[in-house]
């Protein structure tokens, strides 16, 4: 079987500067992989990379997304065949309301993949189903996108996307930094209920509180742009005891 | 990163002339010789068959014009034109028409092309249309005045009008028909020595509306007028008054268009408003003038004097513009506080492509007492244009409490366009309140990348963030013209990023 996402040796620099040193990762299907690492190890980079964001050189290596060159492919060819990254600062669109916004994104998406665009209808009602679901009053879908929104409300709108347009693929930048507990529980409980048989997750996060609300099936610890240990849940757990610093002796 | 390098590519072949009214018309037409003189301003005069009070006018104005020079004030650079080579008038061949159907067939197609209905039928099609948050938005009907070059072609629903007491017709017709209406109001907002274009205008104008509504008339319906350049080297001079007599209302929407040529053409128009007491005047523009190719070649001059008088109490005069085309633009729709509690507003969006240049803003002029208004400018920037706001706010020593709120944002998109703010402020009394608000601000790589990890082209990216920019005006519009407004910023847009 082909793996969703593979990445195979990447390097990556910004402006001359190597940030990633050939990273190795392999994510199936219905698999979820936590990554950690401390400030500046690259988990960011990779999370950019992976969705397209410019700015980034690859000097080597590649990714493959369901046995597809993905380097290859715009980051909006690349949100349609269901690369989804949910932002550790998502911006503000004032003047563009989150309802508008939401509708333009995925019939984009849509109309990429060769289907039809929602129909307004059809549309509000999936939204509504989905806004409920995440105690997302429609009200704040009415507002500019996440123009005045606090933290919480700035991820869980994040979830929601995520929850509408389907993708494949979902990767989770830092997720739980500006929430506090309560709010990172709905949020947590909003990803929980997007975990299925087709749908892998990357989350990436600094701290292990994050992965006691969506527990992983792997986790990968980054340091210097490498994966320098991977293995199961526990080496989360282990990580908060001792913390990051035997790796960083590791990876130099 | 080679995808995103390739998009860059491709999104930089997209040049700025997609503009997409640039065919031209083929068609016999009638000119005046080429260059002006007292006998080309008599010569037009003949032609309107004008009563000699008119004539007159004309050749006042036209012999102020020799004694004046062209202003320079502007942030604006052309090389000199030489009004000796232009042609004052042009119109197609066969007149008097007594319908529709005997309106040239060419010129028919042209409007159909150009989306602007002139068969009143046509218009009654139940197609439900929505805005961009899904809302179902109301049928409408637009009453279309359609100039082409120097004369009206046709005027619709002339006879549902007339009815209720309005008058809508060309203003060559209203000069014969109505003189006395003419005569009351015509040079009254913009005198004839007013500036060097709008002088030249009173000279040599050829057709454009007019309207009267009369006491506490709420015109049944928006009127239009659609302006089409076609001819060579013809310069558009139009001529609009409008008047809402007192407690009337009425909604006036503007369009502009002109075929893609190498050579620049002229368009100088004037627009008169008057309100009386408790009138109100709607008047809103889409402005699509072709801007000139991706070199900077070609493309419409527009040096425009719009002013409105709320000459009555409690009346008011709202001014929207959406701004896309025409290599240069200096205008500056204004409004002259004259009566009571009389309140002026001008929501503006101007956009910048290619080599534009845009030189416009507003004139808030307080004369009455408890007088407001507010001033909401949207200037966008992009490729190597230059996009100023100019604005004037005065409160006068009789102005007491005078209010205005004034808001100018910037968007530049690249970084090799230029937006420059121009405010002037003036109270001559101390009870005034005037508030400025000024930003200016770039569309970010990060608001973009956001918007196409989400699935949004580029293209399509830049459109909604610009579309967010302006909303607060574009919610000014008629909401059916809005939508046209939106499509029409995306269009002009395209290309700009990369």
């Amino acid at each position: 079987m082909t793996a969703l996402l593979e990445v195979k040796g990447l390097k990556v620099q910004v402006e001359d500067n190597e940030i990633l040193h050939g990273l190795d990762l392999t994510v199936n299907q219905g698999e979820v992989h936590a990554i950690m690492g401390p400030n500046g190890s690259g988990k960011s980079t990779l999370s950019h990379v992976i969705a397209g964001k410019p700015g980034y050189d690859v000097t080597a290596g590649e990714i493959l997304f369901k046995g597809e060159d993905l380097l290859e492919m715009a980051p909006d060819e690349r949100a349609a065949k269901g690369v989804f990254l949910a932002f550790q600062y998502p911006v503000e669109i004032p003047g563009v309301t989150t309802m508008n916004f939401l509708r333009t994104a995925l019939n984009a998406q849509r109309k990429a993949r060769g289907e039809s665009e929602f129909l307004v209808p059809d549309f509000l009602k999936k939204v509504r189903e989905v806004a409920g679901s995440l105690n997302i009053p429609m009200d704040m879908l009415k507002r500019g996108v996440n123009v005045g929104f606090s933290g919480g409300e700035k991820k869980r709108n994040e979830v929601l996307q995520m929850a509408l347009f389907q993708p494949s693929l979902c990767i989770l930048d830092e997720m739980d930094s500006g929430l506090d507990i309560d709010a990172l529980r709905v949020a947590a409980d909003g990803v929980n209920a997007l975990r299925s048989k087709e749908r892998a997750m990357v989350v990436i996060t600094h701290y292990q509180r994050l992965l006691n609300y969506i527990v992983p099936d792997f986790v990968h610890v980054m340091s210097k742009g490498r994966v320098v240990k991977s293995g199961g849940k526990e080496l989360a757990l282990e990580l908060e005891k001792s913390g990051y610093a035997q790796f960083e002796d590791k990876a130099a | 990163m080679p995808a995103v390098q390739e998009t860059v590519d491709r999104v930089r072949q997209i040049d700025v002339d997609q503009y997409r009214y640039g065919f031209e018309t083929v068609i016999e037409s009638e000119k005046a010789p080429k260059g002006l003189s007292e006998d080309i301003v008599r010569f037009i005069s003949a032609k309107k068959n004008e009563p000699e009070w008119m004539l007159e006018w004309r050749l006042e104005a036209y012999r102020r014009w020799l004694t004046m020079e062209e202003p320079t004030w502007a942030r604006v650079d052309y090389p000199k034109i030489d009004y000796q080579d232009l042609y004052y008038y042009s119109a197609p061949k066969k007149k008097e028409l007594a319908s529709l159907d005997e309106v040239d067939p060419e010129i028919l197609k042209t409007y159909e092309k150009l989306g602007i209905p002139l068969r009143e039928q046509e218009m009654l099609a139940g197609v439900v249309r929505r805005d961009a948050d899904g809302n179902v938005m109301p049928e409408r009907r637009v009453a279309v005045d359609a100039v082409f070059d120097s004369v009206s072609v046709a005027t619709t629903f002339q006879a549902e009008l007339k009815a209720a007491g309005v008058i809508f017709m060309p203003i060559s017709d209203a000069i014969r028909e109505h003189p006395d209406l003419v005569k009351k109001y015509l040079g009254t907002v913009v005198p004839t020595s007013d500036n060097y274009f709008a002088t030249l205008n009173s000279a040599v104008f050829s057709d454009g509306s007019f309207v009267y509504v009369p006491p506490g008339v709420k015109c049944p319906m928006e009127l239009s007028t659609y302006f089409r350049i076609n001819e060579r080297n013809t310069g558009q001079f139009e001529r609009t008054l409008i008047i809402a007599d007192k407690g009337a209302y009425v909604s006036y929407l503007e369009g502009c268009t002109a075929p893609q040529r190498d050579e620049n053409q002229l368009h100088a128009a004037v627009v008169e408003l008057v309100t009386h007491d408790d009138a109100e005047i709607k008047y809103s523009t889409v402005q699509n003038w072709y801007p000139g190719n991706s070199e900077g070649k070609g493309g419409i001059y527009n040096f425009v004097t719009k002013r409105g008088d709320c000459r009555g109490k409690n009346s008011k005069i709202s001014w929207t513009q959406v701004e896309t085309g025409s290599a240069i633009t200096w205008k500056y729709p204004s409004c002259i506080l004259r009566g009571d509690n009389s309140r002026g507003e001008f929501y503006s969006i101007a956009i910048s492509n290619g080599y534009q240049q845009v030189d416009s803003g507003t004139k808030m002029i307080h004369l009455g007492k408890n007088t407001t208004s507010r001033i909401i400018s949207k200037g966008i920037a992009a490729g190597v244009s230059q996009n100023t706001y100019r604005g004037l706010v005065t409160a006068h020593k009789k102005a007491t409490n005078a209010r205005n709120f004034t808001a100018c944002d910037s968007l530049l998109i690249g970084d090799k366009c230029g937006a420059h703010t121009v405010p002037y402020i003036e109270a001559k009394n101390s009870s005034t309140l005037f508030e400025h608000e000024a930003t200016t601000s770039k569309i970010s790589e990060d608001m973009l990348f956001y918007c196409v990890q989400r699935g949004l082209s580029q293209e399509e990216a830049v459109a909604l963030v610009v579309n967010g920019f302006v909303k607060d005006v574009l919610q000014q519009l008629p909401m059916e013209f809005a939508v046209e407004a939106q499509k029409l910023i995306s269009i002009s847009l395209e290309g700009s990023v990369g």
